[in-house]
């Protein structure tokens, strides 16, 4: 295929030059840095003409002159020290423009586990050689300039280790505040966790900006999940409405590890999530669900890859969308299943609702399949709000418009509903029926 | 309290109700019956305000006011209630959560005080003794996963919460066994005011040997062709619907060789 690279602005290479000189790594991070602007110089921002980014346009993104942002949000902002959820008020890490900030975060429940900056961990003695074993192996910088330039920029991020056995209790809340002050700034959050044996826990991931100002959001997660581990996940992203948002989440899963994780998708001007999953060992199980909420103006586009490498693994997968005005999403889901995988059990479903004429949705699930015992299904829906729920519940004496909202609530619910952390649920009920500029009907 | 006249309604161009007239006061049961076909579900549907179905001449005056002009869920404050013969699923919406809005709705429109969730749990676990559904049914989505019988029991456990001057049931007895059947009628019965009326859409006569009515009309082609007390409902029992067409075949024949 012919990929058309969209020449990176120099601003990128001389904000790198200025890194490599500030930034001191060992030879190693210095290495991967390296390469990974190279492979950033040569892919550059994905364009159109690539299979993977065919609806998604970054072109106009592509020329903004972003500069990387500082560990500093501007002075009007608000400095975020209150916990946002209830069961996180000990368990909060705050990451301003891709930097941890210890003097923000709150860590009195987390002395359990290791949540430290990623760049210094780096460098330390107790952690550099497992960081060093997972850095940058599960989200592949080879292939995505996106990815590259999260990588090349690597100077801070957070690194969080769940020890062995270890169950820990309160959810730990990652809260990745952008800069949305400042005109035209990119940050590069960057989050590697290892969850060693049989150890459990649940991560919040939110992203929000502090403003509408134009900015770029350039994150990385990746997930190594060891044998027998629990991790539940819940990644929200309501940056603000003049934002660029690519994420992408990684995760390799041992065996019989349990990922669940759920990603719920409602700012952001253009976003892009690239999740994939890897089901490396014999027992791994995931679900990977996920509700984008688009309203006018708004593109969102996820790409999902499940990978099942070992027989007796299971994958559940559905993701939900909803559609307002002229906004745009995509959603492109692949599941493999390698040679071998025998009594893979694979579901992937992709529903969309949209509630105007001018909405419009590109839907692609597919499925390899490469083992002959395997339980696999999958499917995509697009639709409308349904007339004769809609005329139940007005013969009940709901107007016609709080009928509809009610209905694209409950097509939401089927997701937020599976989310285990009450504030967590509650936070995303309320933002989406503000998104629904809908009132809360408990 | 509900006067039709010279109703004329079907849908997708095809005349279903071909001139009814019937006048229901309150306090009283009206059963509908006839047999498939005859139009008995389109008449509720239409008291509804079903968008499917198009009326094409008649009127309807509930409590002296023009039922059709009102929007289907302006029919609902104003007291209209039908009970669906398929009553819908609503994913995601929990029932509780449905019914305090509609609750709220009506509340607001009648000049009332609203309630909180905590107020209206304590009474929809008064209303639902009615029909004796339990406290999980409420945590549940709307109609989702329920039994047919579970179903006609929300119905009518709305009709509690909802408390119309007007209920339509419409052919609430389908696809219930006779417990259940005995347990949605007493809900009905219990329901029962000389404020309200209900009219009682149903094929069979077994129902109304549960909800008594006051007066039986059978529907055959879209029209009327019979009137009477609950004895009517009986005697259909026995003879079945074909002498009712036969003999509105028969008038129908003799009008025009006349």
């Amino acid at each position: 295929m012919v990929s058309q690279i969209v020449k990176s602005e120099p601003n990128y290479q001389a904000a790198f030059r200025s890194l490599r000189d500030t930034a001191e790594a060992p030879a190693w991070v210095q290495l991967v840095r390296d390469t990974a602007m190279d492979r950033f110089e040569l892919l550059g921002f994905p364009s159109i003409e690539s299979e993977d980014w065919k609806y998604t346009n970054l072109a106009s993104w592509a020329k903004t002159n972003f500069k990387p942002a500082t560990r500093e949000l501007s002075f009007a902002s608000d400095p975020v020290k209150t916990p946002v959820f209830a069961e996180t008020t000990q368990s909060q890490l705050v990451v301003v423009n891709g930097f941890l900030r210890e003097d923000l975060s709150s860590k009195d429940a987390l002395d359990q586990i290791v949540a430290v900056d990623l760049f210094s961990a780096i460098g330390d003695a107790r952690y550099g050689k497992i960081v060093r074993e997972y850095l940058a192996r599960n989200a592949n910088y080879h292939d995505s300039g996106m990815v590259a330039l999260n990588t090349a920029f690597l100077s801070s991020g957070l690194f969080i280790l769940l020890p062995r056995n270890v169950e820990l209790a309160q959810p730990i809340h990652v809260l990745y505040v952008a800069d949305g002050l400042r005109d035209d700034e990119v940050n590069f959050p960057r989050l590697l966790i290892v969850a060693e044996e049989n150890s459990s826990a649940s991560l919040i991931e939110t992203f929000i900006s502090t403003g509408d100002a134009p900015h770029f959001t350039d994150a990385v997660a990746e997930i190594v999940l060891n044998d027998g581990a629990r991790l539940e996940h819940y990644r929200v992203q309501r940056e603000g409405s003049n934002s660029l948002h690519i994420g992408k989440t990684a995760a390799e899963l041992g065996k019989g590890s349990n990922y669940d994780s759920t990603a719920i998708n409602l700012g952001a001007r253009l976003s892009r999530h690239d999740v994939s999953v890897v089901l490396d060992h014999e027992g791994a199980e995931c679900r990977v669900d996920g509700l984008y909420i688009v309203s006018s103006d708004q593109h969102a586009d996820t790409h999902s890859v499940i990978d099942h490498k070992q027989p007796h693994c299971i994958s559940h997968q559905l993701y939900k969308g909803i559609l307002d005005g002229n906004g745009r999403a995509v959603f492109n889901g692949i599941i493999f299943v390698r040679e071998g995988a025998q009594k893979t059990d694979a579901i992937q479903t992709n529903k969309n609702l949209l509630l105007s004429d001018r909405a419009r949705v590109d839907t692609k699930p597919q499925l390899e399949i490469y083992a002959d015992d395997v339980k696999c299904a999958h499917g995509a829906a697009v639709g409308q709000i349904n007339e004769d729920e809609l005329f139940y519940l007005t013969t009940r004496g709901i107007e016609p418009s709080v009928g509809r909202n009610l209905l694209t609530y409950g097509f939401a619910e089927e997701v937020i509903g599976k989310i285990k952390v009450d504030s967590i649920r509650t936070a995303v009920d309320e933002a989406v029926l503000r998104q629904l500029k809908t009132v809360l009907i408990s | 309290m509900l006067e039709i006249k010279n109703l004329h309604a079907g849908i997708d161009g095809k005349d279903i109700l071909k001139g009814i007239n019937l006048t229901i006061n309150k306090g009283e049961v009206h059963a509908i019956m006839g047999p498939n076909g005859s139009g008995k579900s389109t008449l509720a549907k239409v008291l509804a305000g079903h968008p499917q179905y198009q009326v094409t001449a008649g009127e309807v005056l509930y409590k002296g006011k023009n039922l059709l002009e009102l929007a289907p869920h302006e029919r609902a404050l104003e007291g209209v209630f039908m009970a669906f013969q398929y009553p819908i699923e609503v994913p995601g919406v929990s029932n509780a959560q449905f019914l305090r809005l509609a609750y709220n709705e009506k509340q607001k429109h009648l000049g009332k005080d609203e309630l909180d969730p905590l107020e209206f749990k304590d009474l929809l676990k008064e209303r639902a003794k009615v029909v004796e559904m339990d406290a999980s049914f409420m945590t549940r989505s709307v109609n989702e996963g329920f039994s047919g019988g579970e179903k006609k029991r929300n119905e009518i456990l709305q009709m509690a919460v909802l408390e119309p001057q007007l209920g339509v049931l419409d052919e609430t007895d389908s696809g219930l066994d006779i417990d259940a059947l005995r347990v949605v009628a007493g809900g009905v019965n219990q329901l029962r005011t000389p404020e309200n009326a209900i009219i009682v859409v149903t094929h069979y006569q077994r129902l109304l040997n549960y909800i008594v009515p006051d007066f039986v009309h059978v529907l055959a082609n879209g029209r009327i062709a019979r009137e009477g007390g609950k004895e009517l409902a009986l005697e259909l029992e026995e003879k079945g619907y074909d002498w009712i067409r036969a003999e509105q075949n028969g008038s129908g024949v003799s009008a025009i060789a006349k």
